[in-house]
């Protein structure tokens, strides 16, 4: 067992992580329906909150996406949806544009990126 | 779901008992949109049979809508972990699910209306009505429409289904929702926004597909062409639905086939797909699923549908 | 994240403090902000493993859905596996925020490069399993669970944070159906200790090997990722069921299973680590069997997603003609 290292985390239990790939080379062979954003009004009088994310392969599908995954529990009033790339986003911590090189790279989307509501200009 | 059985984790506290409530970690809980309890459909409801209603043809005529909802409910639910994507695999389930309460609401009123219909059971059997009914009845009393039960195929076959089986039972509850037996007029209310659902999935769905790639187009016409035989017998009028009809309780199907059309041919023309041709399937003599006269794959799965419960007859479970 | 060519070595050591100094005040890494390349992968690895875990593990308890004995009992398991899917999906749309899609996770997955947990690889054989899998299985998922709300990671966090929410009612599901039987007949009982002796040790082996045989721990708990250690948790799952089996009437298949007033914890014997290696190399007993489900599912459902896709590509054509 010495060498390979084990997560006992990650839900489910153990599971070695030594050697396993991070990345798939060329990534995946199959063109995927696109990411989106969801947002839910749990009550009248609320804000839309962001609750998450699905794939969808056009906005009435994804509306419907969101209906089955994020309003199964009787979550919420109002849905919003949106394609992920179309959310223009900005991070108060990044300082120096240099050390963003990833601002147009898919790990940089914002799902589950949660805004304070009483931060302005945002 | 119930709590009525004690849980050790009540008195020792639940491993996430407090989490959601801890600030630091999970914040204001209306940032996460969680959901709140569900609904009684029947809170309120006066669950007496009306006196100018026969109680066995209601019976009769509950365990019709019910059987429907159960055998579809069955053949969504063998989708689980099989759909083509996982938010599909989840809008199925969430339509077996709906379709499941509906058995279990009308199979409990059919047993409430006429205990006759519920399959007897050993002495001192805890195994409620609706258990009773849904396993450990032969496939011969089942009274579904065929098109409920014959296996599955592949996902356009699925949306072909639940295209006819959804747009026939919306408009059936969209009546439902009046009858004079308080209980079916609010299993018909709650049904008809679960149904509006499914029949605006399996539509938008059987678009897709026609207008999708050459080979989702093939398969659903194919689908379609399969499926086709089965639908007449959802708008055909059995005489114990005459019967509940002519007394203000049930539906008569052919009294919303005009209704029904409508809408199919609105899906089959905005889907540029032809109507097929196909004839409807013969029953033996006359019968059909309504009469308990059913396809051979029927009891296939009521064999595995009741296996266990019927192992174990004066079971808990 | 790779770093920009022109960023200097001291550039790069200011960003690698900002990140130490942000996970050591126990504040969250949000996907926009610098993360060392480690970092980023042991997480991609981490919430994979789990998310895959998640749609795996629809498999044992969906085997029983079509045989559920009671439509209520029918109704809670398809709703809790249908979770299982959720939570699946959740998770992979967190692993999304670090470059990766799901569809990607996905082949690596039914390529057999990445893991799940090798609890799922072992079978469903009665109806009682699915009590147990709720009891047993859930509840040491539980323990590794919890901790994981508070990861330093915030999208992995949030997705924890309602998997755990939505979670709550599997465990307690699973402990009511095994009460409920246990007040049932003979059969029913002798079928809930049958599953139990069967699923004890591999709840055990859930958490992993001991913490020795365990090398990167440590980096995974100074960066926040990994909260706790492996034994550690198998310890606090043991005390937790112990009473738990108590109240139900059933025992565990282990006879070193004692209270140690000194220790304040119960001792409990090793499980077999050699059966573990077994499973996690692929030689369990439903290894191959769980692939190939999720495989045909993936491949069966290609022409669909295709078509959904040729669907929205013409319809967006048409509207711009």
């Amino acid at each position: 067992m010495s060498g390979q290292d084990f997560t006992a985390e990650g839900g489910h239990g153990a599971v070695p992580l030594e050697g396993v790939p991070a990345a798939k080379a060329g990534h995946g062979s199959e063109r995927e329906w696109p990411l989106y954003e969801v947002f839910v009004r749990g009550k009248r009088g609320l804000n839309h909150v962001h609750v998450g994310s699905l794939h969808a392969a056009d906005d009435e599908m994804a509306l419907r996406h969101a209906r089955d995954v994020y309003t199964r529990r009787n979550e919420g009033v109002s849905v919003w949806v949106v394609q992920a790339r179309h959310v223009a986003a900005s991070s108060p911590d990044e300082k120096d544009p240099m050390f963003a090189p990833s601002g147009d790279k898919v790990y940089r989307h914002p799902t589950f990126y949660s805004i304070p509501d009483d931060v302005p200009h945002m | 779901m119930s709590h009525l059985t004690p849980d050790p984790n009540e008195s020792a506290g639940s491993a996430y008992d407090g989490l959601l409530e801890h600030h630091e970690v999970a914040g204001d809980s209306s940032q996460w949109a969680f959901g709140t309890d569900f609904e009684d459909p029947l809170a309120g409801v006066d669950t007496t049979v009306p006196a100018d209603v026969d109680p066995a043809a209601l019976a009769v005529y509950c365990l019709m809508l019910g059987d429907d909802a159960l055998v579809m409910s069955h053949r969504l639910s063998e989708w689980c972990s099989r759909a083509p994507d996982l938010e599909e695999d989840i809008a199925l389930a969430n339509t077996a699910l709906d379709l499941l309460g509906q058995a279990r609401l009308l199979l409990a009123r059919a047993a409430a209306a006429d205990p006759g219909v519920v399959p007897a059971l050993p002495e001192g059997s805890p195994v409620p009505a609706e258990d009773a009914l849904a396993f450990f009845r032969e496939a011969g009393d089942f009274r579904n429409v065929r098109l409920a039960e014959v296996p599955n195929g592949d996902f356009a076959h699925t949306v072909v289904r639940l295209l006819l089986f959804s747009s026939v039972r919306l408009a059936l509850f969209e009546q439902l929702a009046s009858s004079s037996d308080p209980v079916l007029s609010a299993i018909a209310v709650k049904g008809v926004k679960e149904l509006a659902y499914h029949r605006d999935y399996a539509g938008r769905w059987f678009l897709t597909l026609a207008q999708g790639t050459d080979e989702s187009r093939h398969r659903l016409e194919e689908a379609l062409r399969d499926l086709w035989p089965l639908y007449p017998e959802l708008l055909t009028t059995h005489p114990v639905e005459q019967v509940v009809s002519e007394a203000g309780v049930g539906v008569a199907p052919d009294s919303v086939a005009s209704a029904v059309e409508v809408v199919l041919e609105q899906v089959l023309a905005v889907s540029e797909v032809d109507r097929p041709q196909g004839q409807p399937l013969a029953g033996v003599r006359g019968r059909t699923g309504r009469d308990g006269l059913h396809s051979e794959a029927l009891s296939r799965m009521l064999a595995e549908m009741q296996v266990v419960a019927r192992a174990h007859p004066t079971g808990r479970w | 994240m790779t770093t920009s060519d022109t960023a200097t070595d001291a550039q790069l050591s200011a960003l690698e403090t900002r990140f130490e100094d942000t996970i050591a005040r126990s504040e969250r890494i949000e996907p926009r902000d610098w993360m060392p390349e480690g970092y980023r992968k042991t997480l991609v690895r981490q919430i994979a493993q789990h998310a895959h875990s998640e749609i795996i593990g629809m498999q044992p308890e969906g085997n029983w859905i079509t045989r559920a004995p009671s439509l209520r009992r029918k109704a809670i398991l398809l709703a809790k596996v249908q979770d299982e899917a959720g939570h699946g999906l959740y998770l992979y749309s967190a692993a999304e925020t670090l470059g990766v899609s799901r569809g990607e996770l996905t082949e690596m997955l039914i390529e057999g490069r990445q893991k799940y947990s090798s609890i799922f690889n072992y079978p469903t054989l009665s109806y009682a399993d699915v009590g147990t899998i709720g009891w047993l299985v859930d509840g040491a998922a539980i323990c590794n669970q919890v901790p994981l709300c508070r990861t330093s990671y915030g999208p992995y966090g949030r997705a924890m944070i309602r998997v755990c929410k939505e979670e709550s009612f599997h465990q307690r599901q699973g402990y009511e159906l095994l009460m409920t039987m246990m007040q049932g007949t003979d059969e029913q009982r002798a079928m809930v200790q049958e599953s139990v002796d069967r699923f004890w040790w591999p709840a055990l082996m859930m958490f992993g090997p001991p913490d020795e045989d365990s090398p990167n721990t440590a980096q995974s708990m100074a960066w926040g990722i990994k909260r706790n250690t492996n034994d550690d948790l198998r310890q606090r799952f043991v005390d937790m069921s112990v009473p738990q089996a108590e109240a139900l009437g059933v025992t565990f298949p282990d006879p070193d299973l004692k209270w140690n007033a000194e220790r304040g914890h119960h001792d409990f014997g090793e499980p077999d680590w050699e059966e573990f290696m077994q499973v996690v190399k692929g030689n369990g007993p439903c290894n191959a069997q769980r692939i190939a489900h999720r495989r045909a599912a993936h491949e069966d459902g290609a022409w669909v997603r295709e078509a959904a896709l040729a669907f929205a590509d013409r319809q967006r054509e048409a509207a711009r003609a």
